[in-house]
């Protein structure tokens, strides 16, 4: 009891000794610098994704630095590894926030990793951008999303399938791993595909545990299923599982022009495990893809391939790769930077004052801009195949940026949800 | 093999020269350049009349060798350009752009050139191109698949032509012709077959060859339920022999030796970075001889697991003998331990272990059954594993002494068995038959530092359902946990049947806590 009573103690005077301590050191330490978080898994199931997220952030971060810094400090980068585990991307955001006291933190692949960090931003008023496609139906005054919602991403690639020139599907797997993000999207593709006349019994859900690696079952039911009639796959299968998923369809001899397959989190990166020969043709769906050719992407490419040099990246020093949460990376953190820069601040309410309309040019070839309101970028959509050398062969895309959508109008009682963070 | 297609398709246009005539580079722009649709009725007007000009353009096209260059086309072969229509070599213009080619034109690509081989002389390549056809005849093609089915000397080849004449037929305005296209359609075992029935089964109105369609389609779809039964089957073997291969090593450490290895996975971890390494080393240094690197890391493999498994029982687990949750806390913390090091070493994110060209695609057994080389050599790989560890076990003198000291440790001592060396070579055994796991492992899955976590579990539920101590016990529980896993998965989904599988294996064990087999005997009581 005494021991308790003592410890409590204690407590109470380092918290006073610790809060002291910041007050008097605030100003000499916002002199020195400003505290960038990374959140990304550097290991487990995601690493494969999220790793080279880190890289990108470093990356802007010296970029920025190299020009002087913001308000004339340098930035300094703060790295944890959350290591695919969901709860610890919430302790991790505790430590960024309350321990570290970084200003915003750039963070979070899939979504159950957003939805655990989620409460923890909005608690301690921090600030979180977060660059990869996601199922929407969220909306939170402290999170900016650089990513595809549904409409951004998986409708307009349904719709691509659907066209003649897609292959007129007339039936659809939608195949995924079982978590929020696949299940939302395709209870929205569901309803879509329905809207579109698509029969119940002409749609098939599947998901698999993360981390899956044993796909034969799967694949040979997608053989069966398209026996039906024209087939098509939606995959929304996350991280390290999708190479025995690729591996096992071009054993199985699933050939893209019978059953194209069409993800939406597999990009250059994610490929770069397989053998990309049995796999020309399937497609994936993105808001920007290496391949693309404008002036400011090919500078991302030169930019990003001198940094892995330089820096000694693993896999991408030989062979520099960029994907489109890459992209949605570089451009968040430059738009938060010409937000603090207008805001004068890092404080969070004023940078997310600020962050409302901010432009910039991205590397998929369109000034992105961040709506007024919803905390989503205007994005253009390309659907790309998947060519032999593991890059994608743009095949479609929207005329000009597509508007974001996070609660999906195929969702019941999203209608009447205002089109912006709700002021609590 | 491509040079005998390509020399297969000179022979085939000879065969048509009479009535061939040559392209002009306005007719091979119009399929390489423009509005989709037009592109392929152009495609399909050059496929009648093809010469071998246009057939090589075509595969160009197909292999995504041609670019667009100006007002010109150029085809690009390893870095050197041709001229189309003359074959002369030319240089590749800067700023030449690839030729779109998307799914719906590299499809109709394929059964163009598939048409065209239909008069090769070669039966391969007959047969090749018929099993192409199978999935996209349409009505376009059937004059040239008219024609090849008259010409066609094969009996059996003319048999499966005759089969693709019908899937094309089935759509003809000629009723008659339909009839007899729905009835002939009927020994089809290919999957492809029930397609086209059905979408010809909707707009078909005539009610006679409505019924003669579903006659058809009945027995199409029974003869492919064989094909569904037995893949099912097959992917169940398959994830039994890696169960199997994952528990044998196990079987050895805990079943005889009763040491609850939690560094087990890790061990198999070893094993695939094992094959990681020797691929590198040979991409490096043997570059000719890549196809053959996994036979090579196959000993390797072995070797440092068992080094490993040596030098964790000579340090650690040696003194925890009879002391199950102390050994099973140190296991534990050595195999994060392990973890730790290979993300030292290798980085934490997967490597990439590329499959042996021989080892990628698969043999077609059904219409709609095709086995994928690398589950069978897996499968191969476990049989081999297992049998020489019987025969380790039941035949040589280590296995004999093994046997000795695990079912009476004192009276093995009393004749003169080192029973500690014993120890030391059951467990480093035992640790590299983990490693041969990891190197099959490697060929299937990822290879990560936390690979081995993914197997734990199931290698325990192997040999605890198998009964401790018996190598036939692993065996049967392998294998029947594979094939009702997948058989549960077809029937309710990946996550309900590794949840059902472990609800299943908890009631087993409650009713049965000796597993299928026990061990008879003083031992067991030991």
């Amino acid at each position: 009891m005494q021991s308790s009573n003592s410890r409590r103690f204690t407590l109470k005077a380092l918290t006073a000794a610790v809060a002291l301590t910041t007050f008097s050191a605030l100003p000499a330490l916002a002199a020195d610098t400003i505290k960038v978080g990374i959140l990304h898994s550097l290991s487990g199931t995601m690493a494969i994704s999220e790793t080279v997220l880190k890289d990108t952030v470093l990356m802007a971060i010296d970029e920025i630095n190299a020009k002087g810094g913001l308000l004339g400090k340098k930035l300094e980068p703060v790295i944890v590894d959350p290591a695919s585990n969901w709860p610890l991307f919430a302790e991790k955001t505790k430590q960024l926030l309350g321990q570290d006291k970084v200003s915003v933190i750039f963070g979070c692949w899939t979504s159950v990793s957003r939805k655990s960090v989620l409460p923890v931003v909005e608690e301690m008023n921090g600030l979180l951008f977060y660059p990869v496609q996601y199922e929407g139906e969220e909306l939170s005054k402290n999170v900016f999303y650089t990513g595809a919602a549904p409409n951004q991403q998986a409708i307009p690639a349904v719709d691509y399938l659907m066209s003649k020139e897609g292959g007129a599907a007339k039936r659809w797997v939608l195949l995924g791993t079982d978590y929020v993000y696949p299940r939302t999207t395709n209870k929205i593709l569901r309803a879509y595909l329905k809207s579109k006349g698509v029969k119940d019994s002409d749609i098939d859900e599947k998901y698999t545990p993360f981390g899956h690696s044993d796909y034969q079952t799967i694949v040979a039911d997608v053989k069966k299923f398209s026996a039906g009639g024209k087939t098509a796959v939606v995959s929304t299968i996350n991280g390290d599982s999708n190479v025995p998923f690729y591996k096992e369809l071009g054993n199985a001899g699933l050939k893209a022009k019978d059953v194209p397959v069409v993800a939406f989190s597999v990009g250059e990166e994610e490929l770069r495990g397989v053998d990309t020969k049995p796999l020309v043709g399937h497609l994936a769906a993105w808001n920007y893809f290496q391949s693309i050719k404008n002036p400011s992407n090919d500078e991302f490419i030169k930019k990003w391939t001198a940094y892995a040099k330089a820096k000694g990246i693993a896999g991408h020093k030989d062979k520099a790769l960029t994907n489109d949460p890459m992209e949605a990376t570089y451009i968040g953190i430059n738009m938060w930077k010409q937000a603090v820069e207008k805001a004068k601040s890092t404080d969070t309410d004023k940078v997310i004052a600020a962050m409302a309309g901010q432009t910039f040019k991205a590397p998929s070839g369109i000034v992105s801009k961040m709506d007024e309101k919803n905390h989503h970028l205007h994005k253009s959509v390309f659907i790309g195949e998947i060519k032999a050398d593991g890059q994608f062969n743009v095949v479609w895309k929207t005329p000009g940026p597509v508007k974001a959508k996070p609660w999906s109008p195929y969702i019941e009682g999203n209608s009447v949800k205002p089109d912006e963070p709700v002021k609590k | 093999m491509l040079r005998r297609i390509i020399s297969g398709l000179v022979i085939a246009i000879l065969f048509i020269a009479c009535q061939a005539h040559s392209a002009s580079l306005a007719e091979l722009k119009a399929i390489a350049i423009g509005e989709p649709d037009a592109r392929i009725e152009a495609l399909n007007k050059a496929v009648v009349n093809a010469d071998a000009l246009t057939a090589a353009f075509l595969q160009a096209l197909a292999d995504d060798a041609v670019k667009v260059a100006g007002d010109g086309l150029v085809v690009v072969k390893d870095g050197k350009g041709f001229d189309p229509i003359s074959g002369a070599s030319m240089p590749v213009p800067v700023g030449a752009e690839d030729v779109m080619i998307n799914n719906r034109m590299r499809g109709e690509l394929d059964s163009a050139l598939a048409v065209l081989k239909l008069f090769s002389k070669d039966d391969k390549i007959r047969i090749a191109a018929i099993k192409q056809l199978q999935s996209d005849a349409d009505e376009s093609k059937l004059p040239l698949i008219e024609k090849a089915f008259s010409a066609e000397a094969n009996a059996q080849i003319k048999e499966q032509l005759g089969l693709v004449r019908a899937a094309a037929l089935l759509n003809s305005a000629d009723k008659t012709k339909r009839l007899e296209a729905a009835k002939l359609l009927g020994t089809s075992t290919q999957a492809n077959t029930k397609t086209v029935l059905l979408a010809r089964l909707q707009v078909e109105t005539e009610p006679d060859v409505k019924s003669a369609l579903q006659n058809t389609l009945r027995q199409v779809e029974a003869s492919l339920a064989w094909g569904d039964r037995l893949g099912a089957l097959f992917s169940g073997i398959s994830l039994g022999s890696i169960l199997l291969l994952v528990a044998l090593g196990l079987a050895i450490t805990y079943g005889l030796m009763g040491v609850i290895n939690m560094a087990h996975g890790e061990l198999m971890m070893v094993g695939a970075y094992a094959t990681y390494v020797v691929q590198g080393l040979f991409q490096k240094y043997l570059p000719g001889a890549f196809d053959w690197y996994l036979l090579a890391s196959v000993p390797v493999a072995f070797m440092a697991s068992a080094l490993m498994g040596a030098a964790l029982e000579r340090s650690v687990i040696r003194y925890l003998y009879g002391r199950p949750l102390e050994t099973l806390l140190a296991t534990w913390g050595i195999s994060l331990m392990l973890m730790q090091l290979v993300r030292t070493l290798f980085g934490a994110q997967n490597v990439g272990v590329e499959n042996p060209s021989w080892m990628s695609g698969g043999v077609q057994v059904l219409g709609n059954l095709s086995l994928p080389y690398n589950r069978l050599v897996i499968i191969a790989f476990a049989v081999f594993v297992l049998l020489s560890v019987a025969w380790l076990i039941s035949q040589t003198r280590l296995g004999l002494f093994v046997r000795g000291v695990t079912q009476n440790r004192a009276m093995a001592s009393c004749m003169g068995v080192n029973t500690a060396r014993i120890d030391t070579y059951a467990f480093a055994l035992g640790s590299g038959i983990a490693g041969l796991a990891g190197c099959a492992l490697s060929q299937v899955g990822n290879v990560g530092p936390d690979l081995g976590q993914g197997y734990i579990v199931d290698s325990f539920m192997v040999v605890v359902l198998g009964g401790v101590g018996q190598l036939a016990g692993t065996v049967y529980a392998a294998m029947g946990l594979g094939i009702l896993n997948k058989f549960l998965e077809g029937w309710a989904g990946a996550v309900l049947a590794k949840i059902a599988v472990l609800v299943i294996i908890i009631i087993f064990i409650q009713k049965r806590p000796q597993g299928i087999f026990a061990m008879k005997g003083r031992s067991a009581e030991a």
